[in-house]
């Protein structure tokens, strides 16, 4: 078994904790035992943070709406569909008709990312994220 | 953030978690600490254990507030009477420090002048907190020096959200509880990474680290990094676009990982906001009643199965670690805005998640220092300017981010919607411990599930009595925008004229009958304040109830869920 050091994904405390890896398969979680916040412990969410990881609910493949459903779609085309549309869409109304939610739940790097994707490459300053809630 | 920013020229937690422990008296306002942060309670019942003073400003009997020596039960939305209240007390008694405001602040004079009128006896008017609990509370956290000041998503979400963080920030000041170690001003943010999403400039007027895009200098900084022209105007707030959307202006929306249909205040308008859009992209781990709406829907992957960095709610930076390999086709988040910036034409070049946070601290100067290879042990706490920087655990130590800390002279202005006689009943919603948001995560996780079958409203005896309803009855909450059924929950947790709602069921979306109205400033929705009424559902002659040990045994595993406290071992 492999302990991979990490941080829970539920709340703001931010405690520190190991996922339990045995042949590529998360099957439990440790407390960091000397992390400054949680110091050994975990709520319950924190022990049961790996659950939802291999849920089979899980979204698999892009979807994309063809005729009013969603269909299966291969990354290349759905990546390829949403450039031409949001390129579509800033040139014929502006950039500013383009609006941009980066997530809570994500890293630091992806809203990074996600903001110099609003702001560079779309051309907007409309990009927020849920912290309101 | 806004209000503790006017104050502080910065809007995170001053202090550090671990600090908690020592302090000598703990106030916390709108928190259900035990529940929200349990691991930051805990440090909390580990200072009373050791001797400090527990005191919990909240309308509800809240879990925490059972630990509470005292227990402030204010009116919903009357926070910044009370919070004037007490500090009248302090400048009237002379706790003062005459010493600290002079240097470190401006603007007392306006201040005092507003807070002077709320005498003790005129804020147990609003409040309904008697006069002697006012002048007990304001004595016992002005005198005493290592006071920490808690406060959560109870005092953001009204109207006045950024009016109470404001007279939070006078009260730390006046009593210069600031700057100093187990002192402090300490918002405890929801989400995981909220924190880290702000600093990361997921915001419509700054970038990273809280750079203004008005800035000309700022702006300049951005421009010759990323090689592109970028406006200058803010923003839409997710409200504004919403608002924009509906109005037919705001053509298309890109939404990662978040489900607005079932977290925004008034649901309704938001759907009806995303059918008329032209296009939407949702970017998720779950399907969602957002997703629902989309035209393309891409799967991400969760934290175990990618690298990166949290920010937590002290903020700590620290490192998110790969487990194990994307599951099913699913790809980062990073990767995927990455790839599609590449089919746009920008190639941002990045190879893995500590390239960008490389480029993230070359352009904000309070991630200066924050590079992955320095976080391996706990992490790094910023401002850290530089790759030698320790990190600050606690800030405003000689002087405030914006220099000199300003008073802000704040009026009580009442909630927006007051009852009357069709909606006697304020509505007050919020979260469980066992819920996250809005349940995409924890609906997956079957311990969690389990917890928490049924959505319930919190009534008082006496009111239960008046309407007529018992534990497990069900009955309709009605708005004046829409109307929900609900099993009632019978206790004095809740206080007479107040019920209680949690917010994470798709069956019962509170989200529907709450209010619209929007703190001007922050843009925070009033989820905290709004009229309702309450309407027994009587079964049709014949039909028996279902389920009937069911909903008992439901009724058991809610009770026991607040009754069983989180006592640090
Ligand atoms: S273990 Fe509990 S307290 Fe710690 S971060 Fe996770 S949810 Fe928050």
């Amino acid at each position: 078994m492999e302990k991979v050091s990490t941080i829970c994904p539920y709340c703001g405390c931010g405690c520190g904790l190991y996922l339990h890896v045995e042949n590529g398969l998360i099957t439990g979680v440790s407390p960091s035992a000397h992390h400054p916040v949680n110091h050994g412990s975990l709520c319950v969410k924190g022990w049961n943070c790996h659950e939802f990881v291999q849920h089979p609910d899980r979204l698999k493949y892009p979807l994309v709406r063809k005729d009013g459903i969603l269909q299966k779609s291969s990354w290349e085309d759905a990546l390829d569909l949403i450039a031409s549309r949001l390129s579509g869409t800033k040139e014929k109304y502006g950039p500013d008709a383009i609006g941009i939610l980066s997530s809570a739940k994500c890293t630091n790097e992806e809203n990074f990312v996600m903001m110099k994707f609003a702001r560079a490459v779309i051309g907007t300053n409309n990009i927020d994220h849920c912290a309101r809630l | 953030m806004a209000g503790l920013a006017s104050a502080f020229g910065s809007g995170a937690m001053t202090n550090s978690i671990s600090e908690i422990a020592d302090a000598r008296v703990i106030f916390v306002v709108g928190s259900n600490t035990t529940e929200q942060h349990p691991m930051i309670a805990m440090h909390m019942l580990e200072a009373v254990d050791r001797g400090a003073t527990l005191i919990v400003a909240d309308p509800r009997k809240t879990q925490i507030a059972a630990f509470a020596h005292t227990h402030l039960r204010q009116r919903s939305g009357t926070d910044v009477a009370l919070l004037n209240g007490i500090m009248n007390v302090i400048i009237g008694e002379g706790l003062v420090d005459i010493n600290f405001v002079r240097r470190r602040t401006e603007n007392f004079d306006e201040f005092e002048k507003v807070v002077k009128r709320c005498t003790p006896e005129v804020a147990e008017k609003i409040t309904g907190v008697p006069a002697s609990d006012i002048q007990r509370v304001a004595r016992i956290y002005a005198t005493e020096k290592r006071s920490m000041l808690f406060y959560s998503m109870g005092i953001t979400q009204h109207v006045t959200g950024v009016d109470n963080v404001r007279s939070c920030a006078n009260l730390v000041m006046l009593t210069a509880h600031i700057g100093q170690p187990m002192t402090g001003l300490n918002p405890l943010r929801g989400q995981n990474n909220v924190q880290g999403a702000c600093d990361m400039g997921a915001l419509p007027d700054v970038y990273s680290g809280y750079q203004k895009v008005a800035d000309a200098r700022a702006r300049k900084k951005f421009e010759s990094a990323w090689r592109r022209k970028l406006p200058s105007a803010r923003g839409m707030t997710m409200i504004d676009m919403f608002d924009s959307a509906r109005e037919g202006r705001l053509k298309a929306m890109y939404i990662v990982g978040e489900n607005p249909v079932m977290s925004d205040p008034d649901t309704s308008h938001v759907v009806e906001a995303i059918r008329k859009l032209d296009f939407l992209v949702v970017q998720d781990i779950f399907m969602s009643e957002t997703a629902e709406l989309a035209d393309v829907i891409l799967p991400a992957v969760t934290f175990a199965e990618k690298d990166g960095t949290f920010t937590n709610t002290e903020r700590r930076v620290q490192k998110v670690r790969k487990a194990v390999r994307p599951m099913y086709g699913a790809m980062p988040d990073w990767k995927i805005i990455a790839e599609l910036s590449k089919k746009m034409g920008y190639d941002m070049g990045y190879r893995a998640a500590h390239e960008i946070m490389e480029e993230a601290a070359l352009l904000t100067p309070v991630y200066g220092g924050i590079l992955h290879h320095r976080l391996d042990d706990f992490g790094l706490q910023w401002p850290c300017p530089d790759a030698d920087h320790p990190g600050t655990p606690f800030m405003h130590r000689k002087k405030f981010a914006k220099g000199l800390g300003t008073f802000n002279p704040i009026e009580f202005t009442p909630p927006d919607e007051t009852t009357d006689m069709t909606y006697p009943f304020i509505l007050t919603t919020g979260r469980l411990y066992f819920r996250y948001h809005t349940a995409t995560m924890c609906r997956r996780t079957a311990t969690l599930e389990r917890e928490e079958p049924e959505c319930f409203v919190e009534i008082n005896p006496k009111d239960a009595g008046r309407i007529g309803v018992r534990s497990g009855n069900s009955v309709k909450a009605v708005s004046r925008r829409g109307e929900i059924v609900v099993k009632a929950l019978v206790t004095d947790r809740t206080p007479e004229g107040i019920v209680f709602i949690p917010f994470h069921f798709r069956e019962a979306a509170v989200n529907l009958i709450t209010s619209p109205a929007v703190d001007p400033v922050a843009k925070i929705p009033e989820f905290k304040v709004c009229a309702i009424n309450l309407v027994p559902v009587i079964p049709k002659p014949g039909e028996r109830p279902k389920n009937r040990y069911n909903r008992k045994e439901d009724l058991k595993i809610l009770n026991e869920l607040y009754e069983e406290p989180e006592v640090p071992s």
